[in-house]
């Protein structure tokens, strides 16, 4: 029996894992996937919000704040790439000054420092690709970006650095209260734990509801589609550029990521299949034509590929976090944005009451710092020189594109909660992530992959079970 | 009466072929007489070259591409491949190595990359 | 820093053709970067006949055309180095490259000849929607994976795009077993040959389906497992009332190919908004001095032997670069095309005492029949081609002899036209 079970290895469950790691207790993450962050962590805008956007006193605004707070700490001790490069609220309207303001007024409310307002010719001086048509922009300093599925990988390996057990491909089917917790069925085995956690993003409300057996909440899948454009538009703005909000409806960004792409998105569809993940050309086009507002020289020539998440809408509107009805049940769902930049404070709130009622201390070794795959594209000629001294390996290119070498990929394969497959490998080391989109890399990918788990390399796939890259052998 | 492209050049001439006389084979539709001499061997013995790769072993490289030394009957395309498939080659193997000799009506399966031998 | 007279950067047909042609005219200090384990490039997993027509008068396989090359690197006992990939080249030249075995090096260069190839446009730059799921390669990927690793990418497939890759594909696939349903091209045309049109696809009874394209990708378990396309108007939108859904659990994308021009952009080399490669004068030089580009990082080819060519001229301009034997250029006199000419390379003649002739190669925007190609030396007709057909899939050529060069002086500009509809 372990003490805690969370459900869903996003970056939810996976903040949980690594807060509650640091107590004496045995936690295990069920995923339902082969992989951490498999939905809506991998598919969202990657920013740290400043904070500003939420209704001061709710979930969502307390929680914005704090986590965002925790990012430059978390960014150290991980290894993950983080960036505060800053965020614009473009304003296209005289008359949307005092909306602005409002924005303005409600940060300050919530907490947040480095707020200010722009004029037109203020915000083209920062950043100079803004269209003409800004008449003024709010300022957020301390906006920031974030690669969000690197962060995950990285919370969930230091949980699992630190004593927490990934059961991947495990999805729950049933859940039940029993004398001690709870039994819960699993793929191919039932466990049982004292306090369940649910961060089962879109998903939360199906597990919620199951045990019991009533209508309690609601979560309702909205789809965001993106685009990414080639590095080689890295320089179309360095601030996140946001639209304020109008009778046009919520705007959409354009933002550099932390690995110098620009990042244009997302739609907002609600969606009643909790897998469509599907990109469709009409969002895309009005995702687009709407990011052209904001920067006008956007060309859809520079798109290297799309992609769709589902955020997880719930009915009321704000974060559910905390004990349910059902004790020792804690719900962490309807975590849509600012659900990212809140991931951290939430998980330390919940990791808090959770040992407290389980009366768990802290662990004397815990070990709070992970070691990121070394980023050969990043690195100086002399860092190069010295890692390929070190490992040969690291002077074999596999991904022409990012320059990932053959040392990074074996390195994501062979460190814990290791890359299993193609996509796996891509997140954790950016190949494929490039202009080609894995064109060139897949069969040497396969290859490595194939080497290094001792399997066939007809047995690989894109992500988790079913999705073979190839269908047998030629003879 | 037979429908085909012309293959010599871009413009792709669609050619009607009447070959109701084999002796008296009648295209229309064509604008040179290289479709015409095309045409006619088209529907009087159509060939194609056969290429394909298949594995080999004690090498560094796990395949080597083959192909028929010369262009084979068309319709015996499929026979000629399901022959392709029983081909093991062992390492070395040069360029023009013969992995299978008369794979059809005289024409040899030869390789066209090479393999040398791990030590 | 090690110096070298000749840095070349790719051992595919273009690198190499380059490299013997620039030994054989006297360069002798030269290396030949390649980041694969051999020579030969992507030759090495064409594996269909057609190569060589024009410069070997027989046809040979891809990797036979590439050993032929091998071999006069061998036999001039080239200085080439394998698994070795440059990551950075400056506009002073100065060339870093990795490797297992020799690490992180640079090399100051006199001149660099960048033959990095091209590659293929992937999904994401057209924008299919769908799910995103295994099953969907580019045609040139699912080529490597059947050709060299022996992996089959599906059993029944459609293939987007009528390039000659795709329709290779779709022999190479049905050969193999594969079942392939359709082969959809979203314009009026194909790019491909018609040679290949009839001999991958009628041949198999593979239907080619004109003015269609993928408009939705549909998936189960992680594969894909059906794919809807649509004809398009002329504008090329679908009209979805024509959609229509084919099961299948591969697609393969043939839409064609990009120029690498990733190190030319490190080195400030200007690059052409319409060819995506860099724009050089008739030595092949970049807008960086001592800079040279050539084959299909230059300009996509559609035959290999028109790569060598270039490559070899790029190789022997590069070499009297290197040992000064030209005077020093004066001007630059522009080579536009007009009139349905999308492009002309090399887009502008540099002047010196050279009057070498110099090869303009075009490609026309659409389908034309019975045009004239003329060259234009200020609005003066100096040279032309008649053609019963011009098409976008097809490179053309114009030589301008030693006279016609010898007119071309500065401050002047020679224009490449078309005359449709018969010559004027």
């Amino acid at each position: 029996m372990y003490d805690v079970l969370i459900v869903g290895a996003g970056v939810v469950g996976s903040a949980v894992a690594r807060e509650l790691s640091r107590y004496s207790l045995s936690v295990a993450v069920v995923e339902k996937e082969y992989d951490v962050a498999m939905g809506t962590s991998k598919a969202n805008s990657g920013i740290v919000h400043a904070g500003f956007d939420a209704k001061t006193g709710t979930n969502k605004a307390i929680y914005n704040v704090l986590g965002a707070r925790m990012y430059p700490k978390l960014a150290e001790e991980l290894d993950f790439p983080y960036r505060e490069n800053g965020a614009l609220v473009l304003c296209f309207e005289e008359s949307g000054r005092g909306k602005l303001n409002e924005l303005l007024e409600q940060g300050k409310r919530n907490g947040v420092s480095g707020l200010s307002i722009l004029d037109g010719d203020e915000v083209r001086a920062m950043e100079p690709n803004v269209s003409d048509k800004v008449v003024a922009a709010l300022y957020a300093q301390t906006s920031a970006i974030v690669s969000p599925y690197e962060m995950t990988v990285a919370l969930a390996e230091n949980a699992c650095d630190n004593g927490v057990e990934f059961l991947l491909g495990q999805k729950v089917s049933h859940i039940k209260k029993s004398k001690l917790g709870f039994d819960v069925k699993l793929s191919d085995r039932t466990v049982s734990a004292k306090v369940v956690v649910n961060c089962a993003g879109v998903y939360a409300d199906e597990l919620y509801n199951g045990l019991t057996g009533r209508q309690q909440i609601k979560i309702v899948p909205r789809k965001g589609e993106y685009c990414l454009l080639d590095k080689k538009c890295g320089s179309l703005t360095d601030k996140t550029l946001f639209q304020l909000p109008s009778n046009m409806g919520k705007g959409v960004l354009v933002a550099p990521t932390t690995h110098g792409n620009i990042i244009v998105g997302p739609s907002a569809n609600d969606v009643s299949d909790k897998d469509d993940i599907d990109t469709t050309m009409e969002a895309l086009n009005s995702v687009f034509d709407t990011a052209m507002l904001s920067v006008p020289t956007l060309s859809r020539r520079n798109i290297i590929t799309q992609f769709a998440g589902l955020r997880a809408h719930s009915e009321g509107g704000d974060f559910i976090i905390g004990e349910s009805d059902v004790a020792n049940f804690y719900n962490v769902a309807g975590i849509e944005s600012p659900g990212l930049t809140a991931a951290p404070a939430i998980a330390v709130d919940v990791a808090e009451e959770i040992a407290a009622r389980l009366n768990a201390d802290k662990k004397p070794n815990f070990n709070p710092t992970r070691r990121g795959i070394p980023c050969f594209a990043k690195m100086s000629d002399s860092e190069r020189e010295q890692l390929i001294a070190k490992n040969p390996l690291y002077g074999k290119i596999v991904c022409r594109c990012e320059n990932v070498t053959e040392g990074e990929i074996v390195d994501s394969i062979r460190r814990p909660l290791g890359a299993t497959d193609l996509d796996g490998v891509k997140r954790r080391t950016r190949a494929g992530m490039g202009r080609c989109q894995m064109g060139f890399c897949t069969p040497r990918i396969m290859e490595i992959l194939a080497r290094e788990l001792n399997v066939d390399a007809t047995k690989i796939t894109k992500y988790g079970k079913g999705s073979h890259v190839v269908l047998g052998r030629t003879e | 009466m037979k429908e085909l492209i012309c293959i010599n050049c871009p413009l792709g001439c669609r050619m009607n072929v009447d070959d109701s006389n084999i002796e008296d084979i009648k295209v229309t539709g064509n604008t040179c007489l290289r479709g015409v001499k095309y045409a006619v061997s088209e529907v009087t013995a159509p060939k194609r070259m056969v290429t394909s790769s298949v594995p080999v072993t004690g090498s560094s490289v796990s395949r080597v591409s083959v192909k028929t030394t010369n262009p084979v009957p068309k319709e015996k395309i499929f026979d000629v491949l399901k022959l392709i498939k029983k081909v093991h080659a062992k390492a070395p193997v040069a360029i023009g190595t013969v992995l299978y000799p008369n794979i059809c009506d005289g024409v040899d399966l030869v390789a066209t990359s090479g393999a040398t031998k791990l030590d | 820093m090690k110096n070298c007279d000749l840095v070349i950067i790719g051992g595919g047909p273009a690198g190499l053709a380059a490299a013997v042609a620039a030994h054989d005219a006297g360069v002798k200090d030269l290396v030949i970067l390649e980041r694969e384990p051999t020579l030969g490039g992507i030759l090495n997993q064409c594996i269909h006949n057609g190569f060589g027509l024009h410069t070997f008068k027989e046809e040979l396989t891809g990797p036979e055309y590439a050993a032929r090359f091998e071999q006069m690197a061998y036999d001039r006992n080239l200085n080439y180095k394998l698994g070795s990939t440059v990551i950075n080249v400056t506009k002073d030249r100065v060339v870093t490259y990795v490797s297992e075995e020799e690490g992180l090096q640079k090399i100051s260069a006199k001149a660099v000849i960048l033959t990095c190839g091209c590659r293929e446009r992937p999904r994401g730059a057209i924008n299919i929607p769908g799910a995103r799921a295994a099953g969907i390669f580019s045609a040139g990927t699912a080529q490597k994976l059947v050709n060299i690793q022996g992996l089959m990418p599906g059993k029944e497939v459609v293939i987007l795009g009528s390039g000659d890759i795709g329709l290779i594909m779709a022999r190479r696939m049905t050969f193999e077993g594969a079942k392939v349903k359709a082969v959809v091209e979203l314009m009026p045309y194909s790019s491909g040959l018609n040679r290949n049109i009839v001999q991958c696809l009628n041949d198999f009874n593979i239907p080619l389906k004109f003015s269609h394209t993928v408009v939705d990708i549909k998936a189960t378990d992680g594969r894909v497992s059906s794919v809807v396309i649509a004809q398009v108007d002329d504008k090329l939108r679908p009209i979805m009332e024509t959609a229509e859904e084919i099961a299948c659990d591969t697609l393969l994308l043939s839409v064609g190919l990009l120029p690498e021009n990733e190190l030319a952009s490190y080195a400030d080399v200007e690059i052409s908004p319409i060819t995506n490669g860099a724009i050089v004068d008739d030595r092949m030089m970049t807008s960086v001095e001592g800079i040279f580009e050539c084959g299909n990082v230059l300009h996509v080819h559609d035959l290999v032997d028109y790569v060598s060519e270039e490559s070899a001229h790029a190789g022997r301009c590069a070499a009297s670069y290197i040992l000064s034997q030209n005077s020093k250029v004066t001007g630059y006199v522009p080579t536009v095309g007009t009139n349905g000419v999308r492009y002309v390379v090399p887009q502008k003649i540099a002047k010196n005492d050279s009057v070498e002739p110099i090869s303009l190669r075009m490609r026309v925007g659409n389908v034309y029949k019975n045009v004239e190609i003329a060259v234009l030396l200020d609005g003066e007709k100096v040279a032309s081609r008649k053609k019963q057909i011009v098409t976008p899939g097809e490179m053309e050529t114009i030589v301008l002899n030693s006279e016609i060069v010898a007119k071309v002086k500065i401050g002047k500009q020679l224009e490449v036209t078309l005359n449709v509809g018969g010559t004027k």
